[in-house]
């Protein structure tokens, strides 16, 4: 009797309240997207591809102190540093492993110059590892981007250290 | 008839195993004689990494080891350190980390919901808890800019303030949450080839729990109640009214149960969270330790000094050795950390929950038939990045 008032219970009611939840969802609008055609926008501090960042005045930020390389977590910065015409510091090599790098997003926070930062691009491949050592030439950005994902550029102009006059 | 046992592998690319998991199975026929659990295919050395990581380094390191429970895990390792170090986080950073935590809570019980369900035959329960999570990874990546490896929860605080519609994002959840329980337990609960296949099965008697030293739902499901957010509260949860759900059975179908009610619990702790934050900094101002705030990098020289100093050289953690326990979904996660007072960890132990709750496996599914093993597996809720680390 107990097994047949159970399966009574079943057929009549646990089965249709089960199938009743997926045949609401016929009715209801599709949540995917159609992804290379439509994409979901991203987070202002999506921690994708990186960017090196100019002055407003068109002159690079990174003046290669090594402090992104210092605070990476997968050693994958290499840089070394050069003057400029005008005897300013900046990096004549700087190349970021991006078979390496992890995306913590530590390299963004450490800067002290506000020179590299992680931008909204994520759909990056190709056919050999070596195309995936970015250089600096490939990172760094044509003119200041207006999108900055962190708002705390405060400095627009660079800093500029004169030799101090002798105080006699 | 005489029968002999046949020895069979079971993984390591079995779909419900979820991951790399071997089980070497001897069976009689369809009962299984001897199970024996085989780990190591994910082993990443994580542990060791750390040891050679400074100190604010080995975060990202720890977003890999349970990779449904990113939050949870950096939680647990900063306030490991914040206990060697001495540092009292501000209320802001506690109520922050206890919403993300629990939010981590949903996200890993949902996928266990979904995929144990696919693994007992249940395939729509999937698509639809993938659906859920969706609006909870959106959270992380509105606070931290990664969906999965969030990195989020600092040593300290933060690793920058929350996001300006936090509240609006976190209620939306809040609101939605309920009924998508409800949908999943009218598809599930009464649903009979559900209760077939899990009532009774994997069943463990409470001593035995205990002898194992499981714990989370495992635990629980057995009607023992032992939950770190109430033994030893962390992170300000002494401050939050929630239940801890309790089994009698110890089978597979309480777990369930028992993951289910947490999640709503989890939904009460996030509400009390988010109606009751308060304000403040996002980090504590510990000079040399933690990261001072970077618009006084900027413009103020002594943050800037600190700045490259904690950068470059990390800072020196006093001698001694510490453990914090968090609850993580998946029971006590542990961070034993010993250090000789230079600025990298001297030894880094994880307690994982998944490894030792993993080492029932045999006495769950020995005597028993062998498609319970399948069973028996997923209401374990092993995450093999963590089993192997």
């Amino acid at each position: 009797m107990n097994v047949v008032l159970r399966a009574i219970g079943n057929v009549f009611w646990s089965m249709p309240k089960g199938l009743a939840v997926t045949f609401k969802h016929l009715f209801k609008k599709p949540v995917t997207l159609d992804y290379p055609h439509q994409k979901k926008p991203m987070s202002p501090r999506y921690r994708g591809l990186h960017y090196l960042e100019r002055y407003d005045d068109g002159s690079e930020r990174c003046v290669c102190c090594g402090l992104c390389a210092a605070a990476c977590p997968a050693d994958c910065i290499y840089m070394e540093p050069e003057e400029n015409e005008k005897g300013e510091r900046r990096a004549r090599i700087y190349e970021i492993n991006m078979l390496r790098c992890i995306f913590c997003g530590y390299c963004e926070e450490a800067c002290p110059e506000e020179a590299i930062f992680l931008g909204r691009e994520y759909e990056f491949s190709d056919y050999d590892r070596d195309s995936f050592i970015y250089t600096k030439v490939q990172m760094l950005v044509t003119s200041p981007r207006k999108d900055n994902p962190f708002k705390w550029i405060i400095r627009k102009v660079r800093r500029v250290y004169g030799v101090p006059e002798p105080s006699l | 008839m005489a029968t002999e046992t046949m020895h069979i592998n079971m993984g390591p690319q079995h779909p419900s195993t979820h991951g790399v998991l071997r089980v070497e199975l001897d069976v009689d026929g369809e009962t299984v004689v001897r199970a024996r659990p085989v780990i190591g295919y994910l082993h990443t050395g994580i542990e060791k990494t750390m040891e050679s990581k400074l100190y604010y380094k080995a975060i990202p390191c720890t977003d890999r080891m349970d990779y449904l429970n990113p939050m949870g895990n950096n939680l647990g390792y900063s306030l490991a350190i914040e206990k060697l170090m001495g540092i009292e986080v501000p209320d802001r950073v506690k109520w922050v980390r206890v919403i993300l935590a629990e939010l981590t809570r949903l996200n890993s019980h949902i996928v266990w919901l979904g995929t144990h369900a696919l693994d007992l035959g249940a395939m729509s329960m999937l698509l639809y808890t993938f659906r859920e999570r969706e609006s909870i990874l959106d959270v992380y990546e509105a606070c931290s800019g990664q969906r999965m490896m969030s990195s989020y929860i600092r040593i300290g605080g933060l690793a920058h303030d929350i996001p300006r519609d936090f509240d609006k994002v976190v209620k939306r959840i809040l609101d939605e949450f309920p009924d998508k329980l409800q949908d999943y337990e009218a598809l599930l609960t009464d649903n009979e080839i559900f209760i077939n296949r899990t009532k009774g099965v994997a069943v463990i008697s409470a001593e035995e729990a205990i002898n194992l030293s499981l714990t989370g739902p495992m635990l629980r499901g057995c009607g023992v109640n032992y939950d770190v957010r109430k033994a030893e509260p962390y992170s300000g949860y002494e401050n939050f009214d929630f239940d801890i759900p309790l089994g009698k059975n110890g089978d597979a179908y309480d777990r369930y149960l028992i993951r289910l009610a947490e999640m709503r619990q989890s939904l009460r702790i996030v509400r009390q969270a988010i109606d009751g934050m308060p304000e403040g900094p996002y980090r504590a101002r510990v000079p040399g330790v933690v990261l001072p705030p970077k618009e006084d990098v900027l413009h103020k020289m002594e943050s800037m000094i600190f700045h490259f100093k904690i950068i470059t050289e990390g800072f020196k953690a006093p001698q001694g050795a510490v453990y914090q326990a968090i609850e993580s979904p998946k029971g006590e996660l542990g961070f034993y950390i010993s250090s000789d007072g230079s600025n990298k960890p001297n030894r880094v132990r994880v307690r994982p929950p998944a490894f030792i709750n993993l080492g029932s496996l045999p006495s769950l599914v020995e005597g028993r038939l062998f498609s319970d093993v399948v069973c028996a597996i997923g209401s374990i809720d092993i995450i093999l990045g963590e089993v192997d680390r």
